[in-house]
């Protein structure tokens, strides 16, 4: 029975660390590869024993696919690739290839240098392991192998992000990654094209969420932005350095030019140069605005934001600084939101998801007193502001996405598990679709009926469509020939043709049958009168009376001949051949009911 | 002198010679086309040769006598060609054919069916049942033709390509009949339920035979059939197709079946409940403005705008995205729905941990699809393309103009639009909000938010906004306190918009007098106690405040009581200078100038126009004074009237126009009384300067006059071509005194007689109207004209130009003279625009026309050069906007390149008017169907300055090398 079975090792009614196996046809898909934010230790890297206990990982996996460069989504690659060791190939979209290695060498300082972690990939690993990518554009069909092909769809969400659909044969799932239905400033909305998948994979962030209009949001921080501004009071906006971050930089940047404001934007790391460089390069990633007026001017190049110094935290006056990480879990964001975390002029704006575990969920969930590393306690009077400004589907995005693909099943993964028991039982309800949400290591099977392509000669058809009227979408059609399976391909052919391949001669079956019948006339007699008696009942039909006196209809041939016991007894012998036996059964039935009264002398 | 005879002589013999050859030119007979084509065709050895032949005739038109020999020919051909594509060409060729006017093809008909049953190739096919599609049209009235074209295309229904399917269901959208019981004839033809043979190829296999069936549904009701009921569901099926343009074309089915039964109930699927057809269609629609393809998007959300019908609670929906629930099933799950909402089911997105789903009886009450209108337009204003979100704002303007409580709701969202990042959204959005402004009050947030955009570095949008806020109503005090204040800041940073924010200040005061009222005290600094200073007179935003205060006072007669001294002195002032601004106050015990004019005169009885009319009529009644009596009059009559156009700016108009007729005629009186005339030989020589500069002047007033001013009628263009005319007449007799030589006199006189059958053409209806004128004793003596010889001809008009009357201009109800002044580039800067010689500089134009009718094809950019090197730009359809009735803005950049010069010197940059008098000419109906565009009737007959020049300093810079 074939099927498609999934297991997600991350992501599995969680957030952060996706990564889920998919087998498809015989092909093992291993659909992103990323870490867990809210996790020091092993738990922040998917179990890739799961896969396999002994033996390499490249002869079970026949591709690796990443669908955007956050670390949620391919923190895990070098440690996949070069410690566990994988050298099969991984797919990603060219902003991807380009931004992921800056991210992950990031991440890896941050864990080396300051937290001192022995056992880490080094750059090098990093390095090696992005020689491994193979790039791919968007539409664009990758034929991995003979039987795998993978296709990427523009996903919104961040630069480069991407889903992937992955096709073997007629079965094919599709992953989404991470996607934005609704534009932003910077980007546009996913969209995929009616591909009716047999299972989609789709992300489920915000399976309770129905977001407001964005304008309403941008208008909303903006407002704050401005306010807290206008008070002499500093702004922390902890982003990553992707993403989010470019957004709000185009909001701030043209509200600050239409507002005349002075108050100095900052935003923290180097990173952000290498960044940004990028998102001018990729310019066909981008949203209809930017894609249509960057030969003015480059929406990337920033007038007003400039790059900040670790000494500007301590600056008097107003400031809107946007810091990394995004969820207050470590780096820059946290050390400048310790700064001014005592002040109540300030102000903290979350624009993104905080994983639990994070500061950044802490402080969202009310906390005011924080527990530092050293046990020091951190109080809080700062302004904690919540922005929806995450670029993920909200519900109705979600369900949008469904009906855009058409899926025969869904499953759900990057969410929680109690949300997403929400959104699964809305999907079953009005997409009429299975929909599954396995936890990590949990295996979903799912069985599925491919089709199985035959190839029919062009003579063949013809005959049969001259035999009947046009074909008819919504009725099946009957049609006779051979079926010839070899080297796994499919044929219909005539069976005349099929015998001349074959070399086989051709034989005939012929049933036949007898019926006896009271009569005692002669022979002849009674087949004449079995001739009349068929000629009026079967009209369509070419009935014959031979000169030997037999009697033909079509091909099928009856003789009547004396019984050798009883005289008054005529025996009617009735012989047909394999391909008649519809009208010979019939006949035989017919005859077996016996023949009307004659209409001189009756018997 | 015997030379001089013999010379003339020989001129006169060639004169004659001439004459015959011109006579013989017109009666050459056209070779006939069929026996030409003919001919090629048999030469044609290959059928890439045929098509060459077949190309190059089509390129030609064919008169409507020979069309009839020339199909001949084509099917002749036809019959006997084996390659499908000269077929196919021919075919075409048929189809083209049959349109020509004035020719019947009825004649072609059985031979097109012919053909048709005989042919294989299915392009072919499709090109003749084109064919039979032109000839059917050609002859709607024929109902026996149009059932046999009928029977052919259903009979070729079944045909396996899609071409021929998609021409076959054209032709029964175009011919299908339309009344079902019309077979009176006896042939006893069963006419066949067009509707039912379309909607069976709604499943055709092939997308565009599916989106060929719906067009041709839609051709049907276009064509006046009322389509069946039945159609809707089939149409809602085809709303899932996998293709897009048969989605986007089974939206409009929808709506045109929503539009013909809106009050028909129709069930919903999987409930017992039932609605009407318009709401469940609107839903459909609502749907479809989320579809994957954005084509089909721009077309669902425009035709939301169309849907008036439907039901209010509807219509809300859309601009509800949390409103979940399917609202369709019950009025009371309506209620219980929102009551979920505003308990917070759904997270709002902006506080964190609310987004936690709740028990499952409540979400399983919300439907997450399926719930059709619901926050259709929130999508549609967010949406990636702007085509579809200003589809969306169209949208919500139509439906909003409609419904006032929509509008008072959709109003947030259009506010929200203000600060969208293309420009055309938000220029569109504010267009919108001025237009449904009538029906809603702004709120202060929501005006803060309008007033935010006044700082945009946009023109048009700062403009657009100032009309939005002369309508809007505003609700509090404050609300138009902030407006004034950003208003005034908006001049400060753009001194520009002066005229623009001072007028949007008059409709503010005027709507909002008790608004205004306890702001006065404020605005002009008054203290009760103490005098203030002064206020600067010259200061812009003072006189903007003054505009606001003196039209609130205008209908609040308490406010006078608050203004200080000055203020009324400045009041008296101001209503002189801007008396368009300021409008007349009655001041209780001020002496003032303006109070004297008592404020009930109606305009009509205006003294100034009495004395345009009396200064009018003076000159037409005096008009057989002597000689200098009249040029005295006519000269201070101009005088006078180009005073008046100064002083009353809505008579300006009117004045220049009068104005400028009476100097033609003042130039032709002047040009007549000439010396030169009483000489009786011709002198050749140059002293006729003051004559033929007369008529050259006369020329260029008709073609202002013609052609400058917006607003002329029928009756005033006869009068200036007449005038015109005489300036021609005139031109002819100066040539013929002062030129030697009769070949250049001979095509003058040509050319004349030519103007004057030209003139007897266009206005043949009018000469009734121009007794006892020039054209009209012209037209009595036309015959001996033109057979007379140039000499003879110059005399006679000679002294018809002395005995013409003064014809009475009638003038027009409203007329406007063309004006433009250019804004951008402002001449005033001394650093010259430098550029590499050879390479091109962009220079910015900006400029406003008022009262330019069609400026995009008139006006064009002129820029001189300092070596007399002129220029002309055309510039493109898309830099003119329209920002109000009459008034045109022409944003555009100019190109300007030259060699390298030694130092920066100036060019001139202005704007002309282009015009061409021939367009006036009715087209002759056989150029109209010809194959080929008729080309040359749009060129430039010439071009008029209508703007001052202004000086742009450029310098080209050798290139480095």
């Amino acid at each position: 029975m074939p099927e498609i079975r999934v297991t997600p090792l991350g992501a599995g009614q969680d957030v952060g660390r996706s990564c889920i196996l998919v087998s498809i046809g015989g092909k093992n898909v291993m659909l992103d590869c990323g870490m867990h934010m809210g996790f020091n230790d092993d738990r922040r890297f998917p179990d890739f024993s799961y896969i396999t206990r002994n033996g390499r990982l490249t002869d079970f996996l026949d591709c690796v696919i990443i669908s955007h460069f956050h670390l949620d989504h391919c923190g895990a690659l070098p440690y996949f690739s070069e410690m566990v060791g994988y050298d099969g190939p991984i797919y990603m979209t060219h902003p991807t290839q380009a931004i992921c290695p800056i991210l992950l060498e990031d991440y890896r300082k941050i864990a080396v240098d300051k937290k001192g972690e022995a056992n880490f990939f080094t750059s090098q690993m990093i390095k090696d392991c992005m020689k491994k990518v193979v790039a791919v554009r968007l539409h664009q069909t990758v034929q991995v192998d003979e039987e795998l092909q993978i296709k990427a769809y523009y996903a919104g969400h961040v630069l480069g992000a991407a889903m992937f659909q992955i096709k073997v044969g007629s079965e094919s799932v599709v992953y989404t990654g991470d996607y934005n239905m609704t534009p932003d400033r910077h980007l546009g909305a996913a969209w995929i094209d009616k591909c009716r998948p047999n299972l989609l994979i789709t992300e489920s962030t915000y399976a309770t969420t129905i977001r407001d209009s964005k304008r309403c949001r941008e208008r909303d921080f903006l407002k704050k932005v401005h306010e807290t501004v206008e008070r002499g009071g500093k702004v922390l906006i902890p982003v990553f350095a992707l993403g989010r971050a470019q957004e709000l930089c185009i909001l701030l940047e043209t509200f600050w030019e239409r507002m005349n404001l002075k108050a100095p934007i900052y935003f923290s790391t180097g990173l952000t140069e290498k960044a940004n460089h990028y998102y001018k390069l990729f310019i066909t990633w981008t949203n209809q605005k930017i894609r249509k007026t960057f030969v003015q001017r480059n929406m990337f190049e920033f007038k007003h934001i400039k790059a900040f110094d670790r000494a500007f935290a301590d600056n008097p006056g107003p400031m809107v600084v946007f810091a990394t990480p995004g969820m207050l879990h470590a780096g820059q964001s946290l050390q400048i939101f310790r700064k001014w975390a005592g002040n109540e002029k300030n102000m903290v704006i979350m624009p993104g998801y905080c994983v639990q575990g994070t500061v950044g969920h802490k402080i969202l969930s009310g906390q005011r007193k924080l527990e530092m590393e050293g046990r020091q306690v951190l109080e809080i009077r700062m302004q904690v502001e919540y922005m929806s400004f995450s670029a993920h589907a909200d519900a109705k995005g979600i369900m949008q996405l469904v009906g855009q693909a058409e899926p025969e099943s869904v499953l759900l993964v990057h969410g929680e598990a109690k949300k997403m028991e929400f959104l699964k039982q809305k999907i079953e309800q009005e997409f009429r679709v299975n929909c599954y949400m396995p936890a990590n290591g949990e295996t979903v099977t799912l069985p599925t009926s491919p089709s199985i392509p035959v190839g029919i000669s062009l003579g063949l058809l013809k005959r049969e469509m001259a035999q009947g009227l046009l074909p008819d979408a919504k009725k099946p059609r009957l049609l006779h020939g051979t079926l010839i399976m070899k080297d796994s391909n499919f044929r219909l052919v005539s069976s005349e043709q099929a015998l001349k391949e074959l070399g086989l001669a051709e034989h005939q079956l012929r049933f036949t049958c007898r019926v006896h019948l009271h009569d005692s006339r002669k022979e002849q007699e009674t087949a004449m009168r079995v001739y009349s008696h068929l000629k009026s009942l079967l009209k369509d039909h070419c009935v014959q009376h031979l000169p030997d006196g037999s009697v033909t209809v079509e091909s099928i041939l009856i003789q009547a001949a004396a019984h050798s016991e009883d005289p008054g007894t005529k025996v009617l012998l009735v012989s047909w051949t394999y391909q008649d036996e519809e009208l010979g059964s019939y006949l035989t039935s017919l005859l077996k009911k016996g023949l009307p009264p004659a209409p001189s002398g009756g018997s | 002198m015997a030379a001089h005879l013999k010379k003339r002589v020989y001129e006169e013999f060639t004169k004659v010679v001439q004459e015959e050859v011109t006579t013989k030119k017109l009666r050459l007979t056209k070779p006939s086309k069929s026996a030409a084509l003919h001919i090629d065709l048999c030469k044609a050895t290959s059928p890439a040769d045929a098509l060459q032949y077949l190309l190059q005739f089509a390129r030609k038109p064919v008169e409507a006598e020979s069309v009839e020999g020339v199909v001949r020919i084509l099917l002749e051909h036809y019959y006997k060609e084996n390659d499908p594509s000269v077929r196919l060409k021919i075919a075409s060729l048929l189809g083209l054919l049959s349109k020509t006017a004035g020719f019947s093809p009825d004649c072609i008909m059985d031979d097109a069916i012919n053909i048709l049953q005989n042919e294989k190739s299915h392009q072919v096919l499709a090109q003749l049942l084109d064919t039979l599609l032109a000839i059917g049209t050609k002859l709607s009235e024929n109902q026996a033709i149009q059932m046999r074209i009928v029977d052919v295309a259903c009979k070729h229904l079944t045909d396996t390509s899609h071409g021929v399917r998609n021409k076959c269901l054209q032709l029964l959208g175009n011919l299908g009949s339309l009344e079902k019981s019309v077979t009176k004839d006896a042939e006893g033809v069963a006419v066949r339920d067009v509707q039912k043979i379309i909607g069976d190829y709604f499943s055709d296999q092939d997308p565009r035979v599916r989106t060929a069936a719906i067009k041709a549904m839609l051709q049907l009701h276009e064509r006046g059939l009322k389509l069946h009921q039945t159609i809707y569901n089939q149409a809602c099926k085809l709303l899932s197709d996998d293709y897009e343009q048969v989605r986007s074309a089974a939206v409009q089915l929808i709506w045109v079946v929503s539009q013909l039964y809106p009050e028909s109930i129709v069930p919903i699927p999987s409930s017992n409940e039932e609605i009407r057809l318009v709401d469940d269609a609107f839903g459909k629609i609502c749907h479809m403005v989320s579809d994957g393809s954005w084509v089909v998007r721009v077309q669902a959300a425009k035709l939301l705008g169309s849907m008036e019908q439907v039901s209010s609670h509807f219509l809300e929906q859309t601009l509800d995205k949390k409103l979940m629930s399917d609202l369709r099933r019950k009025r009371t799950a309506h209620e219980r729905a929102k009551e979920l909402y505003s308990s917070g089911e759904f997270s709002s997105g902006r506080k964190w941990g609310d987004d936690a789903p709740k028990e499952e009886v409540d979400t399983g009450a919300v439907n997450l699809i399926q719930s059709g209108a619901c926050g259709a337009f929130v999508h549609g204003l967010e949406d990636e393309m702007y085509e579809v979100r200003i589809a969306a704002v169209e949208a919500l303007c139509m439906l909003a103009q409609s419904s006032s409580s929509f509008a008072e709701k959709c109003l947030d969202f259009l506010v929200d639009m203000f600060n969208d990042e293309i420009e055309e959204v938000r220029l569109q959005s504010i267009h919108t909000m001025r237009k449904i402004s009538n029906n809603i009050t702004l709120r202060e947030d929501q005006l803060d938010t309008i007033l935010g955009v006044l700082e945009d570095s946009s023109r048009d949008i700062r403009e657009a906004l100032h009309e939005l806020l002369c309508c809007a109503n505003v609700s509090t005090k404050e609300g138009i306190h902030l407006a004034l204040v950003e208003l005034l800041k908006n001049l400060a940073k753009y001194p520009t918009d002066r005229d623009s924010i001072w007028k949007c200040l008059k409709f503010l005061g005027s709507r909002h007098p008790t608004l205004v009222l306890p702001l006065v005290p404020e605005l002009l600094s008054t203290h009760p106690f103490f005098d203030t200073a002064e206020p600067d007179m010259d200061d812009p935003a003072y006189i903007a405040v003054l505009v606001l205060i003196f039209n609130a006072a205008k209908s609040c007669p308490t406010m006078p009581a608050l203004f200080s001294d000055h203020t009324f002195r400045h009041y008296a002032y101001l209503r002189d200078s801007l008396s368009h601004l300021v409008p007349a106050l009655r001041l209780s015990g001020r002496k003032l100038a303006s109070s004297a004019v008592s404020p009930n005169i109606m305009p009509q009885e205006d003294p100034s126009h009495q004395f345009l009319q009396q200064s009018l009529e003076r000159v037409y009644s005096l008009q057989h004074l002597d000689p200098q009596g009249t040029q005295e009059l006519l000269e201070f009559t101009i005088r006078d009237l180009q005073r008046l156009g100064e002083l009353q700016s809505e008579l300006a108009g009117v004045a220049d126009f009068s104005a400028a007729y009476l100097r033609c005629q003042l130039l032709l009186i002047k040009a007549l009384q000439e010396k030169l005339w009483n000489v009786a030989a011709p002198l050749y020589l140059k002293q006729s300067d003051l004559a033929s500069a007369a008529a050259k002047q006369i020329m260029e007033e008709t073609y202002k006059m013609e052609f400058m001013y917006s607003g002329v009628e029928n009756k005033q263009v006869v009068i200036i071509h007449h005038m015109r005319l005489q300036a021609k007449a005139l031109q002819l007799i100066v040539t013929a005194r002062t030129t030697r030589g009769v070949d250049l006199l001979f095509g003058m006189c040509e050319k004349f007689l030519q103007e004057v059958d030209f003139f007897q053409r266009c206005f043949i209806a009018d000469l009734p109207h121009l007794q006892d004128s020039f054209v009209d004793k012209l037209l009595d003596l036309m015959p001996r004209l033109i057979t007379s010889k140039p000499a003879e001809v110059v005399k006679i008009l000679q002294t018809m130009l002395r005995q013409s009357t003064f014809l009475h201009l009638p003038l027009p109800e409203q007329i406007h003279k063309a004006s433009a002044t250019i804004i951008e580039p402002a001449g005033e800067s001394d650093n010259p625009l430098r550029f590499t010689s050879g390479l091109v500089v962009a220079l910015d134009v900006d400029a406003t026309l008022e009262h330019v009718q069609d400026p995009q094809s008139t006006v064009k950019v002129q820029v001189l050069y300092p070596d007399g090197q002129a220029q002309m730009i055309h510039p493109k359809p898309a830099d003119f906007r329209n920002p109000g009735p009459g008034r045109h803005r022409l944003i555009t950049q100019v190109y300007l390149s030259h060699t390298a010069w030694t130092e920066p010197c100036q060019v001139e940059v202005r704007l002309l008017l282009a015009y061409n008098s021939n367009s006036r000419i009715p087209k002759s109906p056989w150029m109209e169907g010809g194959e080929i565009s008729t080309q040359a009737e749009t060129g430039i007959e010439g071009t008029i300055p209508f703007s001052k020049s202004v000086k742009v300093y450029i310098m080209p810079k050798p290139t480095r090398r």
